[in-house]
């Protein structure tokens, strides 16, 4: 009993059990029918705004105003650049891929560039940068109609018994992610800088360095995101990552992450990822008109937040 | 002059009031408090008449600021009952209280930086509003400071967040005192000199007198003793949630304050106690200050104590600023030749981390060490924190505990834990006394002088002159610039204030 | 007042005259960047520096400033809205179809968004909530209004509104009269009456507020009432200017709004805000956009970059400026 009281204490439990609620309502709707299928689909979909999503987690745990709101942007050149790259051919995927991780590490070492140069705040930052990394994106990827190379698509889409192979890698990502943040010198400097970044800096924490790793993991996630995003849907697109602005932040506050920095939960960006694909699934099930699914869609962010809200948040 | 608000006449309400005819202004009776477990007050009964000033001492934690709290209408107590006036206050608040004439100025400042001086006095008087309140604002303060602090030199057009942490503590303090419609009839001054350098800590107290001179009252909490035995009328002492003692000031001295409050016994100058130490050490610390323009600078070798002294905000902490930049990367006329670590004087903005745990708290400058292979090790991190919890003496039942369960002077032993537990060879400390009780003063020092015996370099700025008897060299600073080096056998008071206020220009 | 006061504190009169210089050139900067923008114009294409020129490339400042005023109004708070962009589109369609067919039902609607508006200040308020988050939501429902409202692009304003957009005064073209207008109003109401002092203070210090006896209830969902007035105006506005509605038409604006607050000298957290900035830095967004673009000749590819450049430089130009003050 007392178990259950801490793991109800935890505030990312409740993503998984909104999850686990949208999915029983689907398939209530349906008589059952597909509840596997869409468990595989959502774990599929989930993985793409859980990666992004941590990468966003980290940004944010460093303190009011920091956001990156060049991920999309990111994604869609990096998709770009991994396709142009792989150029078709299976013998070239891993030099895509790291082509897009480098991709994206640099757009995020540029937005900490902007950031610490012209000590702006990171919201104007990263979205003066993601004005330019669109136009890039436009310019580099116009008439780019390269397929991915069919061991990529096809790995992308891997699934054994039902769960796809992709989602099972971020899982243990995403375990590394979580001891990272609470067990090595990087994640507890994040910490530090969120909950007071002059007490970090007197507490002999590299302040400047911290940031600008952080900023670059997000990059760098944002990149392999694209990359995967591209031989999942098999094609690059300029406007791929476009949803993933409002879902990597969505997901990190669902999570249980403070807005106000220095606390931070990744088994709740799972849970609020799922929730997310789970919840667009069921309206979708449900055959609801545009308007109306995203007047619910959010609904749903804003009572879910109000449901676990109370919590100190600068903003 | 506004020099008359403070003798206005008392409005006619309050003849009203039953009982107001024994001058009580406010009277607990059996005041108790809980925070959870913990009994922050256990039955007290406190008053304050008009004309009296009531000087309150004790430890922290000793619970002066709970007891404040419910004068103040902050907090309301478990049991017991509040008199204002004589009258019962069933339901007590802070606009309650400010409607009777009670106001406090809290230890943490409470002006808003990005207004206007003015504008921040306009937030306590919902009077001054309507056409041309603005022009009353800036008159009513500015005729307040005038009266208080007659060389402030502070524009009622200044922006908070554009004065030094002083010169907030001024307009902070005249703006309790300030009168428009409401009765003023006993402010509550906690720590009200903390910041403020001796020249204005003197024009405050004299204030003070002056006020209770024309039949108001005061409560003032300081740690500076002096302070309270010089200017109350009537001295209470607390400890454990308790009163202990209350009795007029001429009955107390600097001893029996201490006694009672049950601190560490007072102690006689540390006379030289240090033996004479080795003499060729090696350098750790030579800094100059940015404008020195003549060739003295701060020279510091292994297990010396250096004392940075002269009036708050001379320069002091952002020589200490400089040298721990200096550790991390080389700057012009400053040279560092080993770790340094820092305790921050000001706790919560440069020093607390305020969701972590006291041990997390200790272990983040040690990070590095604390590591086993690539993660860092719980267990060593909790075996830092056992064994400074017992060797500074953090009173807790449990160093996972949230650094703020712990009371002011044992958050600032956990800060000086993380300084001492780390590898810093180099100590800077931020006057990270301000505040404290004697109690984890005493413990304090002894601490420092045991660290520096064992080779470590402390570099020591402080507003309070007795801590300066515990170094061996001091620096007085004046406009950004050391004005004189003394050693300790030098070291009298008027020496420092000599330098301080001097024409060294 | 003794007429030389002894300086007691290190930071005196120097150093604190120096703060109130280095704040005095900062409140000063937005007005640089606008004229940086408005010589790079006159030196592209010197015809534009005229009445009608100013009239066409100002044409969309009037809905861009009153959006960045509203944005201002939440960050005073300490807060940011990240609906107003879909909100000012949602009110965009209401004006397009119900305030022309049914004006009173229009009406009701439109104040009934200004009420959602306050409401969710009291949420934020009330469960402590990251209003981020919440505006986040927000964003998606007053899209999925919109797109309910108005589902295919079209509509069109009422005559009244069209007639006060295409007003032409003698001399000073209507959007730069209407800026001023919208500051002044502005500037008074936050930065001189004495209920603007307890908005701006609860920014500032809240705790130090509420202690004071005011309640951050009520300055919050003034703040946000305030907000969603000056959606409700800026998406009218809009209309006025396009003539026809579309549910995406506001989009651009969240992040415009936010940069325009930033352009003029506004910050996060704490209360520091400039109602005059940031109808400053609203034009300077309005002018560096498309007309700027335009007369440089920029492929249509680089438009957007162009957009994040000079964003940049604006803020590079500030830094320098500052730097070199202190």
């Amino acid at each position: 009993m007392a178990s259950l009281k801490t793991l109800l204490a935890r505030p990312w439990i409740w993503s998984f059990v909104g999850a686990l609620l949208v999915w029983l309502a689907t398939i209530a709707f349906t008589g059952g029918y597909g509840a596997g299928g869409m468990v595989t689909a959502a774990l599929s979909l989930a993985v793409f705004t859980v990666i992004v999503g941590v990468g966003q987690m980290f940004v944010i745990t460093l303190g009011p105003g920091n956001v990156d709101l060049s991920l999309p942007a990111n994604i869609g050149l990096a998709s770009a650049v991994a396709m142009k790259v792989m150029g078709g051919s299976d013998s070239m995927i891993v030099i895509g891929l790291l082509a897009a991780l480098a991709c994206g590490a640099a757009i995020g070492a540029i937005n900490y560039l902007l950031i610490w140069a012209l000590r702006i705040p990171p919201i104007i930052a990263t979205l003066s940068a993601s004005f330019i990394i669109q136009s890039v994106d436009i310019s580099y990827g116009r008439g780019l109609q390269i397929k991915p190379p069919p061991g990529f698509a096809d790995f992308t889409n891997w699934q054994v018994l039902g769960i796809p192979v992709l989602a099972i890698l971020t899982v243990l990502f995403t375990v590394g992610a979580a001891i990272a943040l609470q067990r090595m010198i990087y994640g507890r400097s994040v910490l530090a800088i969120g909950q007071n970044i002059r007490a970090a800096w007197l507490a002999g924490v590299n302040v400047g360095r911290i940031r600008f790793l952080t900023y670059t993991l997000s990059g760098a996630l944002g990149g392999l995101d694209g990359a995967l995003l591209a031989g999942y849907f098999r094609g690059a697109n300029v406007d791929i990552g476009n949803e993933y602005l409002l879902a990597s932040i969505a997901v990190v506050v669902i999570g249980g992450t403070s807005v106000a920095g220095g606390k931070a939960n990744v088994p709740g960006v799972w849970g609020a990822a799922l929730f997310l694909v789970l919840l667009l699934t069921m309206l979708n099930t449900f055959g609801v008109s545009a308007g109306v699914r995203l007047l619910l869609t959010g609904l749903i962010i804003v009572g879910v937040i109000t449901a676990a809200g109370g919590e100190k948040a600068v903003r | 002059m506004a020099a008359g608000n403070t003798n206005v006449i008392r409005p006619s309400g309050a003849e009203k009031r039953s009982g107001a005819a024994n001058g009580d202004i406010v009277r607990l009776d059996g005041a108790e408090k809980h925070f959870g477990a913990v009994r922050a007050l256990a039955g007290v009964d406190f008053h304050v008449v008009s004309g009296e000033c009531v000087g309150l001492v004790g430890h922290n934690g000793a619970g002066k600021s709970t007891l404040m709290h419910m004068v103040a209408g902050t907090l309301t107590p478990d049991s017991g009952a509040i008199r204002v006036h004589g009258g019962i206050e069933e339901s007590y608040s802070v606009s309650r209280a400010r409607q009777l004439g009670i106001r406090c100025v809290f230890q943490e400042l409470s002006l808003c930086p990005n207004l206007s001086v003015a504008e921040n006095t306009r937030i306590n008087h919902a009077s001054l509003s309507g056409f041309g309140w603005r022009r009353k604002a800036a008159e009513l303060i500015a005729a307040k400071l005038d009266e208080i602090f007659p060389d402030h030199g502070i524009s009622a057009w200044d922006i908070v967040g554009d004065l030094s942490i002083g010169r907030r503590q001024m307009v902070e303090v005249a703006r309790a005192f300030t009168v428009t419609q409401d009765r003023l009839d006993l402010v509550i001054l906690d720590e009200p000199t903390s910041s403020l350098d001796a020249h204005t800590s003197g024009q405050l107290l004299a204030f003070v007198r002056r006020f209770v001179a024309g039949g108001k009252s005061c409560i003032l909490i300081s740690h500076v003793l002096g302070e309270v035995l010089r200017n109350a009328d009537r001295i209470v002492v607390m400890r454990d949630g308790k009163m202990v003692a209350s009795d007029a000031a001429g009955a107390f001295d600097r001893d029996r304050l201490v006694t009672v409050m049950g601190g560490a016994e007072a102690r006689q100058k540390v006379a030289a106690a240090a033996a004479a130490k080795p003499e060729a050490r090696p350098l750790r610390v030579r800094a100059r200050p940015a404008g020195q323009t003549d060739g003295k600078e701060l020279v510091a070798c292994a297990g010396e104590i250096i004392g940075l002294a002269g009036l708050a905000g001379h320069g002091q902490t952002d020589l200490l600023l400089r040298i721990f930049d200096a550790a991390a990367r080389a700057k012009a006329g400053i040279e560092v030749t080993a770790p340094v670590a820092l305790v921050a004087g000001d706790r919560q903005s440069d020093g607390i981390f305020p969701q972590w745990s006291i041990a997390e708290n200790i272990g983040i400058r040690s990070l590095a060490r604390l590591r086993n292979g690539l993660l860092i090790s719980p267990q060593r991190e909790a075996e830092l924190a056992a064994f400074w919890q017992k060797k500074i003496g953090i009173r807790t039942p449990d160093m996972n505990n949230n650094i703020f369960s712990l009371s002011g002077g044992n958050q600032q032993k956990a800060l000086f834990a993380r300084a001492l537990g780390s590898d810093a060879q180099i100590v800077l400390m931020d006057d990270p006394m301000r505040g404290v009780d004697i109690g984890t003063k005493l413990e304090v020092y002894d601490l420092v002088r045991e660290e520096a015996a064992k080779g470590r370099t402390f570099l020591w700025y402080t507003t309070e002159t007795e801590e300066l008897d515990n170094c061996d060299h001091i620096h007085v600073f004046k406009n950004g610039r050391i004005v004189a080096n003394l050693t300790r056998d030098e070291l009298t008071e008027e020496k420092i204030i000599q330098s301080s206020f001097g024409d060294a220009a | 007042m003794s007429a030389t006061p002894i300086d007691t504190g290190f930071k005196g009169s120097a150093a604190r005259n120096a703060a109130a210089r280095a704040r005095l050139l900062r409140g000063l900067l937005p007005a640089l960047s606008l004229a940086l923008v408005l010589l790079a114009i006159a030196w592209l294409n010197p015809r534009a520096i005229s009445y009608f020129g100013f009239s066409l490339m100002l044409n969309l400042a009037i809905p861009i400033a009153l959006a960045t005023i509203a944005q201002m109004f939440v960050i005073s708070g300490n807060e940011l809205d990240l609906s107003i962009g879909t909100f000012v589109g949602f009110v965009g369609c209401v004006t397009a179809t119900w305030l022309k067919d049914a004006p009173l039902v229009g009406v009701a609607i439109l104040a009934g968004s200004i009420g959602i508006y306050a409401l969710l200040g009291a949420l934020i308020h009330l469960r402590n909530l990251p209003s981020i988050v919440v505006t986040l939501g927000m964003s998606f429902v007053w899209q999925g209004l919109a797109i309910l409202v108005l589902p295919k692009p079209g509509g069109k304003a009422p005559d009244w509104l069209l007639a006060i957009m295409s007003f032409k005064p003698l001399f000073i073209p209507f959007p730069i009269i209407a800026a001023l207008l919208i500051a002044a109003v502005v500037h008074f109401g936050l930065m001189r009456t004495s209920y603007g002092v307890i908005l701006r203070g609860s920014g500032g210090n809240p705790a130090a507020l509420r202690r004071a006896g005011w309640s951050l209830l009520k300055t919050k969902i003034v703040l946000f009432a305030l907000a969603g007035l000056f959606g409700v105006l800026s998406g009218m506005a809009l209309i006025g200017i396009t003539t026809s509605a579309d549910a995406n038409i506001g989009n651009g604006y969240t992040l415009l709004a936010i940069a325009g607050v930033i352009l003029g000298g506004g910050e996060f957290v704490g209360g520091r805000v400039s109602p005059i900035g940031a109808v400053i830095g609203a034009l300077t967004l309005a002018l560096a956009a498309s007309p700027l673009l335009t007369f440089m000749h920029i492929p249509p590819d680089w438009q957007v970059a162009a957009n994040g450049a000079i964003l940049i430089i604006v803020l590079a130009a500030r830094v320098l400026i500052s730097r070199r003050e202190r």
